[in-house]
Protein backbone atom coordinates (compact mmCIF):
# COMPACT_ATOMS: atom_id res chain seq x y z
CA UNK A 1 0.00 0.00 0.00
CA UNK A 2 1.06 3.19 -1.20
CA UNK A 3 0.22 5.10 2.04
CA UNK A 4 2.46 3.06 4.36
CA UNK A 5 5.58 3.65 2.59
CA UNK A 6 8.90 4.96 4.08
CA UNK A 7 8.03 8.43 4.12
CA UNK A 8 9.95 10.18 1.84
CA UNK A 9 10.69 14.11 0.53
CA UNK A 10 7.57 13.95 -1.46
CA UNK A 11 5.71 13.23 1.78
CA UNK A 12 6.68 16.62 3.00
CA UNK A 13 6.10 18.50 0.03
CA UNK A 14 2.97 17.70 -0.52
CA UNK A 15 2.17 18.42 3.12
CA UNK A 16 3.92 21.71 3.10
CA UNK A 17 1.95 22.29 -0.52
CA UNK A 18 -1.16 21.61 1.47
CA UNK A 19 -0.40 23.89 4.14
CA UNK A 20 0.16 26.83 2.09
CA UNK A 21 -3.08 26.44 0.55
CA UNK A 22 -4.83 26.63 3.44
CA UNK A 23 -3.03 29.73 4.63
CA UNK A 24 -4.19 31.08 1.08
CA UNK A 25 -7.63 29.95 1.65
CA UNK A 26 -7.42 31.92 4.77
CA UNK A 27 -6.01 35.37 3.31
CA UNK A 28 -8.50 35.06 0.56
CA UNK A 29 -11.52 34.23 2.41
CA UNK A 30 -11.66 35.67 5.82
CA UNK A 31 -12.35 39.73 6.56
CA UNK A 32 -11.09 39.70 10.27
CA UNK A 33 -7.33 41.10 9.98
CA UNK A 34 -5.76 39.25 12.86
CA UNK A 35 -6.43 35.93 10.83
CA UNK A 36 -6.06 36.84 7.72
CA UNK A 37 -2.06 37.99 9.95
CA UNK A 38 -2.08 34.32 11.53
CA UNK A 39 -3.12 32.72 7.20
CA UNK A 40 -0.55 34.47 6.12
CA UNK A 41 2.32 33.06 9.36
CA UNK A 42 0.79 29.55 8.17
CA UNK A 43 2.17 30.25 3.94
CA UNK A 44 5.64 31.25 5.17
CA UNK A 45 5.86 28.28 7.62
CA UNK A 46 4.40 26.11 4.91
CA UNK A 47 7.96 27.24 2.67
CA UNK A 48 10.24 26.90 5.74
CA UNK A 49 9.09 22.99 5.24
CA UNK A 50 9.86 22.88 1.88
CA UNK A 51 13.46 24.75 2.37
CA UNK A 52 14.01 22.03 5.44
CA UNK A 53 13.08 19.03 3.03
CA UNK A 54 15.14 20.12 0.72
CA UNK A 55 17.99 20.90 3.20
CA UNK A 56 17.40 17.10 4.18
CA UNK A 57 17.85 16.18 0.21
CA UNK A 58 20.46 17.60 0.20
CA UNK A 59 22.63 16.69 3.33
CA UNK A 60 23.21 20.49 3.16
CA UNK A 61 22.54 23.05 5.93
CA UNK A 62 21.97 25.98 3.74
CA UNK A 63 18.14 25.53 3.98
CA UNK A 64 18.21 25.27 7.60
CA UNK A 65 19.87 29.02 7.70
CA UNK A 66 17.78 30.48 5.04
CA UNK A 67 14.49 28.66 7.53
CA UNK A 68 16.15 30.47 10.07
CA UNK A 69 16.29 34.18 8.16
CA UNK A 70 12.64 33.40 7.19
CA UNK A 71 11.51 33.09 10.75
CA UNK A 72 13.50 36.43 12.14
CA UNK A 73 11.37 38.13 8.70
CA UNK A 74 8.02 36.62 10.07
CA UNK A 75 9.00 38.11 13.43
CA UNK A 76 9.11 41.75 12.21
CA UNK A 77 6.42 41.33 9.66
CA UNK A 78 4.29 40.22 12.42
CA UNK A 79 5.48 43.07 14.37
CA UNK A 80 5.01 45.83 12.11
CA UNK A 81 1.60 44.02 11.02
CA UNK A 82 0.28 44.21 14.27
CA UNK A 83 1.35 48.27 14.70
CA UNK A 84 -0.76 48.66 12.08
CA UNK A 85 -3.95 46.58 12.97
CA UNK A 86 -3.64 49.12 16.67
CA UNK A 87 -3.33 52.17 14.54
CA UNK A 88 -6.28 51.25 12.27
CA UNK A 89 -8.86 49.68 14.66
CA UNK A 90 -8.29 53.14 16.85
CA UNK A 91 -8.87 54.89 13.38
CA UNK A 92 -11.98 53.38 12.75
CA UNK A 93 -13.13 51.13 15.23
CA UNK A 94 -13.02 47.58 13.40
CA UNK A 95 -10.65 45.28 12.55
CA UNK A 96 -13.50 43.89 9.67
CA UNK A 97 -11.27 43.96 6.65
CA UNK A 98 -14.22 45.00 4.12
CA UNK A 99 -14.45 48.61 6.35
CA UNK A 100 -11.32 49.56 5.16
CA UNK A 101 -11.86 51.20 2.12
CA UNK A 102 -10.72 54.48 1.81
CA UNK A 103 -8.40 53.93 -1.29
CA UNK A 104 -10.69 52.69 -3.32
CA UNK A 105 -11.38 54.67 -6.18
CA UNK B 1 7.47 2.57 10.29
CA UNK B 2 7.46 4.42 13.61
CA UNK B 3 8.57 7.47 12.03
CA UNK B 4 5.59 6.44 9.48
CA UNK B 5 2.85 6.24 12.08
CA UNK B 6 4.97 10.08 13.40
CA UNK B 7 4.47 11.96 10.62
CA UNK B 8 0.78 10.94 10.01
CA UNK B 9 0.31 12.16 13.36
CA UNK B 10 1.71 15.36 12.87
CA UNK B 11 0.63 16.07 9.55
CA UNK B 12 -3.15 15.53 10.65
CA UNK B 13 -2.58 17.66 13.59
CA UNK B 14 -0.79 20.34 11.46
CA UNK B 15 -3.69 20.44 8.87
CA UNK B 16 -6.42 20.37 11.57
CA UNK B 17 -4.87 23.55 13.37
CA UNK B 18 -4.59 25.01 10.22
CA UNK B 19 -8.27 24.56 9.27
CA UNK B 20 -9.06 25.72 12.76
CA UNK B 21 -7.40 28.76 12.35
CA UNK B 22 -9.08 30.20 9.08
CA UNK B 23 -12.90 28.50 9.85
CA UNK B 24 -13.26 30.08 13.44
CA UNK B 25 -14.85 33.57 14.13
CA UNK B 26 -13.35 34.11 17.02
CA UNK B 27 -9.13 35.28 16.49
CA UNK B 28 -8.61 33.72 19.76
CA UNK B 29 -9.50 30.06 19.20
CA UNK B 30 -7.68 30.60 15.48
CA UNK B 31 -4.43 32.12 17.66
CA UNK B 32 -4.61 28.88 19.88
CA UNK B 33 -4.86 26.50 16.24
CA UNK B 34 -1.98 28.21 15.44
CA UNK B 35 0.07 27.52 18.39
CA UNK B 36 -1.21 23.68 17.50
CA UNK B 37 -0.20 24.15 14.51
CA UNK B 38 3.63 25.55 15.37
CA UNK B 39 4.18 22.63 17.72
CA UNK B 40 3.22 19.73 15.48
CA UNK B 41 5.74 21.68 12.80
CA UNK B 42 8.04 21.61 15.05
CA UNK B 43 7.82 18.16 15.78
CA UNK B 44 8.05 17.33 11.59
CA UNK B 45 11.72 19.28 11.78
CA UNK B 46 12.57 17.18 14.57
CA UNK B 47 11.79 13.77 12.51
CA UNK B 48 13.53 16.09 9.33
CA UNK B 49 17.29 16.42 11.50
CA UNK B 50 16.73 19.95 12.13
CA UNK B 51 16.57 20.23 15.99
CA UNK B 52 18.10 23.64 16.19
CA UNK B 53 14.96 24.82 14.03
CA UNK B 54 12.26 22.70 16.02
CA UNK B 55 13.39 24.51 19.21
CA UNK B 56 13.42 28.12 17.40
CA UNK B 57 10.00 27.34 16.45
CA UNK B 58 8.55 26.99 19.44
CA UNK B 59 10.36 29.80 21.43
CA UNK B 60 10.37 32.54 18.74
CA UNK B 61 6.74 31.73 17.48
CA UNK B 62 4.99 29.49 20.01
CA UNK B 63 6.65 31.83 22.33
CA UNK B 64 7.21 35.28 20.66
CA UNK B 65 4.99 36.11 18.01
CA UNK B 66 1.84 33.92 19.02
CA UNK B 67 1.86 36.14 22.63
CA UNK B 68 2.32 39.15 21.01
CA UNK B 69 -0.60 38.45 18.63
CA UNK B 70 -2.59 37.22 21.86
CA UNK B 71 -1.55 40.21 23.62
CA UNK B 72 -3.28 42.47 20.70
CA UNK B 73 -6.38 40.56 20.37
CA UNK B 74 -7.32 41.01 23.99
CA UNK B 75 -6.01 44.44 24.28
CA UNK B 76 -8.44 45.17 21.13
CA UNK B 77 -11.33 43.76 23.32
CA UNK B 78 -13.79 42.76 20.04
CA UNK B 79 -17.59 42.66 20.41
CA UNK B 80 -18.92 40.20 18.83
CA UNK B 81 -20.14 41.64 15.66
CA UNK B 82 -16.66 43.10 14.72
CA UNK B 83 -14.98 39.83 14.37
CA UNK B 84 -15.77 39.87 10.61
CA UNK B 85 -17.60 36.36 8.88
CA UNK B 86 -16.75 34.61 5.82
CA UNK B 87 -16.67 36.68 2.49
CA UNK B 88 -19.05 34.32 0.39
CA UNK B 89 -17.47 35.42 -2.95
CA UNK B 90 -13.80 34.83 -1.08
CA UNK B 91 -14.82 31.42 -0.54
CA UNK B 92 -15.67 30.43 -4.00
CA UNK B 93 -13.32 32.53 -5.51
CA UNK B 94 -10.51 30.67 -3.27
CA UNK B 95 -11.56 27.46 -4.06
CA UNK B 96 -11.35 27.73 -8.18
CA UNK B 97 -8.39 29.65 -7.62
CA UNK B 98 -6.93 26.33 -5.60
CA UNK B 99 -8.03 24.36 -7.71
CA UNK B 100 -7.24 25.06 -11.09
CA UNK B 101 -3.51 25.67 -9.29
CA UNK B 102 -3.56 22.61 -7.68
CA UNK B 103 -4.24 20.69 -10.95
CA UNK B 104 -1.65 22.61 -13.07
CA UNK B 105 0.83 23.35 -10.70
CA UNK B 106 0.60 18.81 -9.81
CA UNK B 107 0.75 18.39 -13.29
CA UNK B 108 3.97 20.14 -14.60
CA UNK B 109 5.42 19.18 -11.12
CA UNK B 110 4.91 15.43 -11.71
CA UNK B 111 6.16 16.04 -15.31
CA UNK B 112 9.59 17.71 -13.92
CA UNK B 113 10.01 15.55 -11.17
CA UNK B 114 8.77 12.33 -11.53
CA UNK B 115 8.40 10.70 -8.02
CA UNK B 116 10.64 9.12 -6.15
CA UNK B 117 13.30 11.17 -7.86
CA UNK B 118 14.75 12.64 -4.22
CA UNK B 119 16.42 10.59 -1.71
CA UNK B 120 17.94 11.50 0.91
CA UNK B 121 21.37 12.51 1.59
CA UNK B 122 23.55 10.81 3.62
CA UNK B 123 23.92 12.96 7.07
CA UNK B 124 27.27 14.09 8.36
CA UNK B 125 27.66 14.18 11.92
CA UNK B 126 25.73 16.91 14.07
CA UNK B 127 23.90 17.88 10.92
CA UNK B 128 21.07 20.22 12.34
CA UNK B 129 22.52 20.80 15.42
CA UNK B 130 23.31 24.48 17.07
CA UNK B 131 27.21 24.26 16.65
CA UNK B 132 26.78 23.28 12.82
CA UNK B 133 23.77 25.51 11.68
CA UNK B 134 25.98 28.31 13.88
CA UNK B 135 29.02 28.07 11.94
CA UNK B 136 27.48 28.18 8.88
CA UNK B 137 25.96 31.29 9.00
CA UNK B 138 28.83 32.79 10.36
CA UNK B 139 30.98 31.68 8.25
CA UNK B 140 29.11 31.96 5.03
CA UNK B 141 26.15 34.21 5.57
CA UNK B 142 27.68 36.87 7.55
CA UNK B 143 26.15 39.53 5.66
CA UNK B 144 23.05 38.32 5.35
CA UNK B 145 22.70 38.10 9.12
CA UNK B 146 23.55 41.67 9.48
CA UNK B 147 21.08 43.06 7.04
CA UNK B 148 18.85 40.75 9.32
CA UNK B 149 19.97 42.80 12.17
CA UNK B 150 18.77 45.61 10.41
CA UNK B 151 15.37 44.92 9.15
CA UNK B 152 14.84 44.07 12.71
CA UNK B 153 15.92 47.42 14.37
CA UNK B 154 13.59 48.93 11.32
CA UNK B 155 10.76 46.65 12.41
CA UNK B 156 10.91 47.74 15.99
CA UNK B 157 11.35 51.63 15.00
CA UNK B 158 8.35 51.21 12.77
CA UNK B 159 5.81 49.47 15.32
CA UNK B 160 6.58 52.55 17.77
CA UNK B 161 5.65 55.25 14.80
CA UNK B 162 2.86 53.38 13.46
CA UNK B 163 1.22 52.44 17.12
CA UNK B 164 2.62 54.83 18.92
CA UNK B 165 -0.67 57.78 19.62
CA UNK B 166 1.64 60.76 19.89
CA UNK B 167 5.57 60.62 19.59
Amino acid sequence: MDLLMPIGPSHYLVLSALLFIVGTAGVLSRRNLFVVLMSLELMLNAVNLTFVTFSRVNGEMTGQVVALFVVAVAAAEACVGLAIVVALFRLKETVDLDMFKSLKG
Amino acid sequence: MIETVVFYILAALLLGMGLLVITRTNPMASAVGMIGAFAALAGLYLLQSAPLLAVLQILVYAGGIMVLMIFVIMLLNLRDEDMGSLRAKGVWVTGALLGITSVVFGQVFLVIFPTGQWKNAVLPEGFGSIFSVGEKIFASYLFPFEILSLLLLTAVVGAMVLAKRRL
